[in-house]
């Protein structure tokens, strides 16, 4: 089958007149601890072949029992997106052969899946995008072919069995930026939820992409490719790029799109036919006899709802309504681990301040200051802001942020104190105490300082009287440097000015 | 060596003379080691012998007993089990040859239990190709034999589990029955084969023909040995998920608690045409000699049982070419040699690999789950059987249990039905209904032909009604002395019925 030379810049131009529809298939591996039927480790990085058990090799005579935490992780991230939870859904049988399905058939959901509906929210270059869910579906992982030598092929049946939620949207998805934005928002969801660590490189996140392209207007939609093998959110980017293209110069030439599975082949950049649709199989779907359905009761459904953790769109929307940029309120909610530092600092500087007594000093907007520009600019995995022995932790941040607001340190003290809090783990209030920097905000002998310091300038005071006001600068930089940089500037500032005037 | 006749012998007398210590488990063990050797190369029942194997198991018996450390209730007993319960470290091959080689890692829960309650495991029986079969034909290691007729079929698919009980070559055994793979040879070979309630003993570690329609279940030579059996490996298993959470039934009470005042239900569809007559006749006298004991007998009616055969293959074959699906020459058992392409090792290891009845049942299922045809087929089938199921309540609003034939023929020669599966796949015209609607159901002897072959009679009860069943068949056991004829042992080049009475 020969390919249409793809003209790239022409056919940008010529794009504008299509609209780009997209529906998504994610596939979420659940990071339990065992298999989804059976004991053996669903971790990453074993030998190959060493976690496995008679269970998920299929071998003759197992049988499957579900894994209950797969299930809550299922029904956890159906929650999130708002899906209807069926209280009674059944596994079913998926029928192809391949070497790394040990069965012969996958057990998969089909026409009763755990999660029905949904939405997903997430960006796109600041503006609102919501992406409607078909379903998410529970069923198992195959292994992986392992092709060695020309003719010698190996089996590594490690991820057989893993639990997996296949996320299918609905065909809502109009760019491939936005398609990326759609997987980053996911990946992000079920990290929050802790129910899929979302590497994509590894694999524990994979997603297909259904395209077409349809004149702008139209209502009919056009033939779909469904597109594999895209391992990355700039694999899936590109390849959606390159696959309307190719659509695009097929339409505009009079030829058809032909319904078929493509692989994306990201060192040649382009996709190639990998099936038609009259090589698909046929998967013989039928409920799974040896489970029976399963059914969940309101009261479990409630206990699931209430573990859910504050998700990341509330949380940023309700950062903009605090203050923060939507800049600043992106970054934070990147990670969960991030969004629960900032709040936990948060809190902590309003626990501080009501039990001080003092003025309000830890907002929202300088706690996410510090923490973006000092505390994440120290990490190099953001989820280390959740490690207990992380040198500074928020309350100590807040502590550190109170210190500067009420004037104890100066902007720049503290951002030494800072670094120095990270480096020896000790607490903003050791450090300054210790170190005698706290700003001397005592008007008696900064005045003192102040005094020593005019005398001291004789020339500088007579210009300045004689109306050369800058030297005020002058002046308040020695008085600093005389008080080894503790005065309070603003304190000195008046103090001197006073002096200075007073005089006159 | 051991002066112990074990012909006939009853599982509780055995455990009980183990137990005391008048009897070793050794020298029980070598005795039925012996005759296996004796008389099965005229049977074929056994596949694999674990002599080994079972030695180690009754000296450990032995020496727990003679040092006075607890044993098992059925310490000693000799038993063995159907080529379809996967055994840790000893081949399993469901009698196929794509399973040729294939060396479990695990035991069976079933068997697990056994070997807990002290049994001594002899060996692994032959049976139907993936207990695909009514007469033990389709077994890739050569057919069972009738122990009371050497021309004739043992019935199948557990053939080799019923010939080895009937000629005293275990104390009891285990089968499968998915259509009447358990009664219908206990019938045929003139003993106590059960097929409990779905649910009620594990699947765990028997090889998969049709998952929703499997039972695993016991065969022995009286009720109380299949009520002690179904004792021991009855009850939850957590590696089943489709295992009833339910207590286990007092079976071998409830086989000596008599029939009074039981209703007894006879189905007019059970006593139709095609009937052989001496077996319509033996039926008939059970169901009297049971109204003698006490039970009312009330007509009942399951009208769907004409679909049953139907509804049965449409079922079985789906979930079998799905079972099957994993016998592909990549992870174990057979492999094609010298293959070239991924294509070539499955078409060439399962086109080799599998007897023709599996084959035949694999294209079938294939057929009916394909894509547009599965409400036609596969969905027709499970609402039919929700009648068939629902047929059963019915009746049991009227009865207490259902008393029918086992089987409308006794056993067939060898080779007389092999030509046409349909007229093969209609000896389970009686069988069929009970497992598609999860009952139990036993059969037991009830006489014999003309010509010394056994007659079945065939006893169903309600969900988690074993014990009803255990009472009507321990009820007309113990007004009838079939159970106590024992197949004269077979001798080489016979091919006559060897019928004898002793």
């Amino acid at each position: 089958m020969s390919e249409p030379q793809i003209e790239t810049s022409a056919a940008d131009a010529r794009l504008a007149k299509y609209e780009i529809v997209i529906g998504l298939e994610v596939h979420a591996q659940l990071s339990t601890q065992s298999k989804i039927f059976s004991w053996s480790s669903a971790a990453f990085g074993a030998e190959p072949n060493g976690a496995t058990d008679p269970i998920c090799l299929g071998m003759p005579g197992t049988l499957p029992v579900l894994n209950e935490a797969a299930v809550l992780a299922a029904v956890r991230l159906g929650l999130a997106v708002g899906s209807h939870i069926r209280p009674r859904c059944r596994f079913a049988r998926k029928h192809y052969f391949y070497p790394d399905l040990p069965k012969g058939f996958q057990i998969s959901q089909f026409d009763e899946p755990i999660c029905e509906g949904g939405t997903v929210r997430f960006r796109v270059r600041g503006e609102q995008k919501s992406v409607r869910l078909e379903r998410i579906h529970m069923e198992e992982d195959a292994g992986k072919n392992l092709h060695a030598a020309a003719g010698v092929s190996f089996v590594d049946y490690n991820r057989a069995g893993v639990p997996l939620c296949e996320i299918v949207s609905k065909p809502d998805v109009r760019s491939a930026e936005e398609a990326a934005e759609y997987l980053r928002a996911l990946r992000t969801l079920v990290r929050y939820l802790g129910v899929c660590d979302g590497n994509m490189e590894e694999g524990s996140m994979r997603c297909d992409a259904n395209v077409s392209i349809r004149l702008r207007g139209a209502e009919k939609y056009g033939t779909r490719t469904e597109i594999k093998n895209m391992n990355s959110f700039k694999n899936v980017r590109d390849a959606i790029e390159y696959e309307v293209r190719r659509q695009a110069t097929l339409v505009d030439r009079g030829e058809r799109v032909v319904q078929e599975t493509r692989l994306w082949d990201a060192s040649r950049g382009v996709t190639a036919s990998m099936r038609s649709k009259e090589q698909a199989h046929d998967y013989r779907y039928f409920p799974e006899p040896d489970l029976p359905p399963l059914a969940l009761s309101e009261e479990y459904l409630a206990k699931a709802r209430a573990s859910l953790p504050a998700l990341p769109e509330d949380r940023f929307e309700r950062y903009t309504a605090e203050g923060l940029s939507a800049q600043d309120a992106s970054v934070l909610v990147t990670e969960r681990e991030i969004a629960d530092y900032f709040d936990a600092t948060v809190a902590a500087g309003v626990t501080a301040k009501v039990t001080a007594n003092v003025t309000p000093n830890v907002t929202p907007k300088k706690a996410a200051n510090w923490v973006i520009n000092e505390v994440l600019a120290r990490v190099d995995d953001p989820r280390r802001l959740a490690e207990a022995d992380l040198p500074v932790s928020a309350a100590g941040l807040a502590e550190l942020i109170g210190l500067v607001e009420s004037g104890t340190l100066s902007g720049k003290l503290g951002k030494d104190v800072f670094l120095r809090m990270w480096n020896e783990r000790r607490s903003a209030g050791d450090i300054v105490a210790a170190e005698g920097l706290a700003q001397v905000s005592d008007t008696g002998s900064i005045e003192e300082a102040c005094k020593r310091v005019i005398a001291a300038h004789p020339d500088e005071l007579a210009r300045y009287r004689g109306g050369e006001k800058k030297l005020l600068g002058f002046f308040v930089g020695a008085v600093m440097k005389e008080t080894g940089g503790k005065a309070n500037p603003k304190g000195a500032n008046e103090i001197l000015r006073r002096l200075l005037d007073q005089a006159n | 060596m051991a002066a112990v006749d074990i012909r006939g012998a009853r599982i509780a007398t055995l455990a009980e003379g183990v137990r005391s210590g008048k009897l070793k488990a050794r020298d029980l063990t070598e005795a039925y080691l012996d005759r296996v050797g004796a008389v099965d190369p005229k049977l074929n029942s056994y596949l694999l012998v674990d002599g080994a194997g079972a030695r180690l198991q009754a000296d450990a018996i032995d020496k727990a007993v003679a040092a006075g450390e607890p044993v098992g209730p059925l310490a000693g007993v000799p038993i063995a089990l159907k080529d379809i319960f996967v055994t840790k470290g000893l081949e399993t091959t469901c009698a196929s040859k794509i399973l040729r080689g294939f060396i479990p890692p695990f035991d069976s829960t079933v068997g697990q239990r056994l070997a807990a309650a002290g049994t001594v495991m002899l060996g692994k029986l032959n049976m139907d190709e993936f207990a695909m079969g009514s007469s033990n034909e389709n077994s890739s290691r050569g057919p069972v034999r009738n122990p009371w007729s050497l021309a004739h079929v043992p019935g199948g698919s557990s053939g080799g589990s019923a010939a080895a009980v009937a000629a005293s070559l275990c104390a009891g055994a285990l089968g499968t029955d998915t259509g009447g793979s358990i009664r219908q040879p206990a019938a045929l070979c003139g003993v106590v084969g059960m097929k409990p309630t779905y649910g009620r003993v594990s699947r765990y570690g028997v090889i998969a023909f049709a998952s929703s329609l499997d039972h695993p279940g016991p065969l022995g030579r009286t009720v109380d040995d299949v009520a002690t059996l179904m004792e021991i490996i009855a009850g939850p298993d957590p590696r089943d998920a489709t295992s009833i959470p339910a207590p286990v039934g007092q079976y071998r009470a409830a086989a000596k608690a008599g029939v009074a005042g039981l209703r007894l239900g006879i189905p007019a569809e059970y006593f139709g045409a095609g009937m052989d007559p001496e077996i319509d006749a033996a039926v008939k006298a059970a169901i009297d000699e049971l109204g003698r004991a006490g039970a009312k007998v009330v007509p009942v009616s399951l009208p769907h049982t004409k679909y049953a055969i139907a509804t049965y293959y449409l079922v079985c074959t789906a979930e079998a070419a799905s079972n099957l699906a994993r016998y592909d020459g990549v992870k174990y058992g057979y492999r094609a040699p010298d293959v070239r392409s991924l294509e070539e090792l499955y078409t060439r290891t399962r086109g080799e690999g599998f007897g023709l009845e599996p084959k035949r049942r694999i294209m079938l299922g294939t057929y009916v789950l394909r894509s547009g045809y599965y409400e036609a087929y596969y969905g027709q089938a499970l609402k039919v059987r929700r009648k068939v199921f629902d047929d059963f309540a019915t009746a049991f609003t009227q009865c207490d249990a259902i008393v029918t034939p086992t089987s409308p023929i006794p056993a067939f020669k060898l080779g007389e039905k092999t030509a046409d599966p349909l007229q093969m796949y209609l000896a389970d015209v009686m069988t069929v209904a009970a497992p598609l609607a999860g009952v139990p159901a036993l059969s037991q002897c009830c006489g014999f032909t003309k010509s010394g072959l056994p007659i079945g009679l065939q006893t169903i009860g309600p969900p988690l009604g074993e014990e009803v069943v255990f009472r009507v068949a321990g009820a007309y056991e113990s007004r009838t002395d079939w159970h106590q004829r024992l197949p004269s042992d077979p001798v080489a080049s016979s091919t006559a019925p060897a019928g004898g009475v002793s």
